[in-house]
């Protein structure tokens, strides 16, 4: 009995250095030597500002101005609406904001909840509303789910392409491109599945805006 | 459904496989202490991690020895754990390793949290970005989830012992193994594991929160942290902590397709391999195949069930006017709760992947699954991880099983039962009809405290209504009691913070509830399983005759599946009634 109280407090206290600090230390230096941009989160710059991660997802939608001149605020979050030149991310439900990254979250919408069926309701027409007037043979039995079912974690960085295609009419009318452009952009920003058979394809939506941004400004 | 997620399905089996067999013969050679390939790099640190330990690693354990010295060391555990996280912000904790300076959960939270991680469960009455400091997560949580796994994997390797011992009754030494699984197993595969999933972009850092400028004018804080070091084990331990609150949703934790495979992977890899551990360390692999063909063939119905009902869709998208079929461009289904990388096939393999295991990541939202996915992986965990199970106590479970079915197949053809040449008789049989139903027992009882009283009804969310309130419970203690930690996440035990605000705020009961459901559940098997190892190691064994039931050809396996699916459904089906196939049967909305 003795013996294993005195081998069980030395080896919890010796494992826990070994394992709660040398091997997490290594793996890090290790990983910041080796993979420096994966390690800190495939940070994304422009101009030198930090705009965000490439595999996390954000809202591209602009706050909106109220009649004071200051962003509106509504029950102390930023009313936003989207920013039609932009390919607009899925639907996100984070606390203090679409896309919260220092709080992801699961929705935890039922299948049989009568509020999963208001919230696709409600989601399926302000895409509609948003996506028609560009393409006006647009139906809600053509709407993709991505596009009004909120991720896991609320922080999906992509889109389907079906969900892609349809915005790309949106966003070639805003920015007077060819809808040719538009759609090789987002063939160019897909990512395929893993070893060509584990997950589904999806659009890096934040790559695809910035990709356009840098066609508008010719510095592409 | 598309052909691509059918054969996702197909080639994760082949892969897993194809990886088992060789780490299953070798994990037998470092249990029986034959030299490995390995050896030249961790003998010495092996040897030195027993005169630290003052450890005699040649000091034969009967299963009461052996038993006293798991649960003295899993004591020690909990307590370290316990202060670890309590002391969160205390003075001696570096800024660099607490940035946000998060509060310490109050007891309630941390009893169930320490609970938790100690049993293998990793039930997360938290949100880890938002109340957890780096070194709560690598220090306390990331030791566990190395422990909590080797102390499963030694309680299988010392009941093999059991069965295969042909004199005294010695189970082996608990130390040697533990320390021999923590070098020789758990070392290597999590190191290579953690550095791949790096190179695919995990995140490995001590930054603070990153907050970033979008182009749009928005701000967006990013949360950041020593994840892959931590991931990796979650996953090979079959532990199912995620560093974040939405686990292996996280694009930080689980960035692409890819890595949901090699995720998926890393959970099986050791309760398939064990499989064929036993049948080598019983001298007949084919005892492996058997058991190996039974836990795959339920494994891949589960897939298969949880597929289908997933790519069908929900009756809430399709009473909103949403088409789920396959478009092009698009996999279709119900995305509620699923990321667009892992799809409908990456996020159905994956849940049933966590919940035959102990495992209980999620890379997808369990309670938006339809009524027969979310069915699923409640019918995963009323199998009592025999389907694989968790590391080393998938094993373990599924040998009580293989016993009660030589039991029964020996009832049927009217001779005493015989296991491998031993004579199975009331103790043996005794302890392990106990140890299969504990569990099933602690589910039950506490789904019932839960569901019956006003402190259990605390904990269901506000949109758990109808069904989908008693699934929410009836999951929460059937998942704690397997030690899985999976969620229908709307349940709560606690009221999760604002970003940077103090600690999270618990209810005790159902915090108090849950942490005795997964100790008991836990601990009392192991304690089953380890007696039946007892009874079994010091009995003669007689060569097999005619009239001897072989338990390694196609008759068994399919003998062992009937037990398997009998006891859970006798034991879960009413439950399972009232909750999720209520739901999958009808398209009401409530």
């Amino acid at each position: 009995m003795r013996r294993d109280i005195v081998t069980s407090v030395i080896g919890i206290l010796v494992l826990t250095v070994l394992i709660g600090l040398v091997y997490p230390l290594v793996i890090t230096g290790i990983s910041q030597v080796a993979f420096p941009g994966n390690a800190n989160g495939q940070k994304v710059y422009v101009g030198g500002k930090l705009v965000g991660s490439k595999i996390i997802g954000q809202s591209f939608a602009s706050p909106v101005i109220g009649k004071n001149g200051k962003p509106e605020e509504k029950e102390e979050e930023l009313v936003t609406e989207p920013d039609p030149r932009y390919f607009q991310s899925r639907p996100s439900a984070t606390e203090g904001g679409a896309y919260n990254a220092a709080a992801s979250t699961f929705s935890n919408r039922g299948p049989n909840d009568k509020a999963t069926e208001e919230a696709d309701a409600e989601n399926i027409k302000a895409y509609l509303e948003l996506e028609k007037p560009y393409d006006p043979g647009l139906t809600a039995a053509q709407v993709p789910v991505d596009a009004v079912n909120t991720s896991g974690s609320n922080l999906d960085p992509e889109i389907s392409q079906a969900n892609a295609w349809i915005q790309a009419h949106r966003v070639a009318a805003k920015r007077h491109l060819s809808l040719g452009v538009v759609d090789g952009l987002i063939s160019k920003y897909t990512d395929s599945r893993g070893l060509g058979f584990s997950g589904e394809p999806g659009v890096n939506v934040l790559e695809l805006n910035l990709a356009l941004d840098r066609l508008a400004g010719g510095t592409h | 459904m598309t052909f691509m997620g059918w054969l996702t399905i197909i080639l994760f089996a082949v892969i897993l496989t194809a990886l088992a067999l060789p780490l299953g013969s070798y994990m037998a050679k470092v249990y029986t202490g034959r030299r490995v390939f390995l050896s030249p790099i961790f003998a010495g640190p092996e040897r030195f991690l027993y005169r630290i330990l003052r450890v005699d690693p040649e000091r034969e354990q009967d299963w009461k020895s052996y038993a006293k010295s798991l649960l003295i060391f899993s004591l020690a555990g909990w307590l370290l754990l316990y202060v670890i996280l309590r002391t969160q912000n205390a003075f001696f904790v570096p800024h660099a390793l607490n940035p946000l300076g998060y509060h310490s959960a109050p007891w309630n939270v941390t009893f169930n949290t320490t609970s938790s991680f100690l049993t293998n469960t990793n039930w997360q009455y938290y949100g880890g970005e938002t109340t957890m400091s780096y070194l709560s997560q690598m220090l306390g949580l990331t030791v566990q989830n190395w422990l909590s796994g080797g102390v499963g994997i030694v309680v299988a390797v010392a009941l093999i012992r059991g069965i295969i011992g042909r004199s005294g009754k010695s189970l082996g030494n608990f130390w040697q193994d533990l320390v021999r699984t923590v070098l020789y197993v758990l070392t290597p595969i999590s190191v290579i594991g953690a550095l791949l999933l790096v190179s695919q972009g995990v995140i490995q850092n001590f930054s603070t929160y990153l907050t970033a400028h979008t182009v749009t004018g928005l701000s967006q804080s990013i949360a950041m942290g020593p994840v892959a070091s931590q991931e990796v084990i979650k996953m090979l331990n079959t532990n199912g902590g995620g560093f974040f609150n939405v686990n292996s949703a996280h694009p930080f934790e689980n960035p692409t397709g890819f890595t949901n495979l090699v995720e998926m992977l890393l959970v099986l890899i050791i309760p398939a391999a064990l499989v064929f551990t036993y049948g080598r360390m019983t001298g007949n692999r084919r005892q492996g195949y058997a058991i190996y063909t039974a836990m795959m063939v339920m494994f891949l119905g589960a897939a298969a069930v949880a597929y289908i009902a997933e790519a069908h869709g929900s009756p809430a998208q399709h009473l909103a006017g949403l088409h789920t079929h396959v478009i092009s461009g698009s996999g279709g289904g119900n995305m509620e709760g699923k990321e667009q990388r892992f799809g409908i096939a990456g996020s159905a393999l994956f849940d049933v992947v966590t919940t035959v295991t102990s495992c209980g990541a999620v890379n997808s939202a369990i309670e938006s699954f339809t009524g027969i996915g979310g069915a699923v992986p409640m019918a995963n965990l009323s199998a009592s991880e025999t389907i694989f199970g968790g590391v080393g106590t998938g094993l373990y479970s599924m040998l009580l099983y293989v016993l009660l079915a030589v039991f029964i197949g020996g009832l049927m053809v009217g001779r005493t039962p015989e296991w491998l040449g031993k004579k199975l008789e009331a103790r043996e049989i005794k302890l392990a009809g106990l140890g299969i139903l504990i569990t099933p027992l602690a589910a039950l009882f506490c789904t019932a405290m839960a569901t019956a009283s006003h402190g259990g009804r605390a904990s269901i969310s506000e949109l758990g209504k109808g069904p989908q309130g008693f699934s929410e419970t009836f999951y929460a203690y059937l998942s704690q009691a397997n030690n899985n930690g999976s969620a229908f996440a709307g349940y709560t035990g606690f009221v999760q913070p604002n970003a940077g605000s103090v600690g999270s705020h618990g209810v005790t009961f159902a915090d108090l509830l849950g942490g005795f459901d997964m100790l008991f559940a836990r601990y009392a098997p192991i304690l089953f399983a380890l007696a039946v190892a007892g009874a079994l190691a010091g009995k003669r064994v007689t060569p097999g005759g005619l009239g001897t039931m072989r338990t390694d050809n196609p008759t068994f396996v399919v003998l062992l599946i009937g037990v398997v699916i009998l006891v859970g459904a006798l034991t879960f089906f009413p439950a399972l009634l009232l909750g999720p196939i209520v739901q999958g049967l009808s398209g009401h909305l409530y």
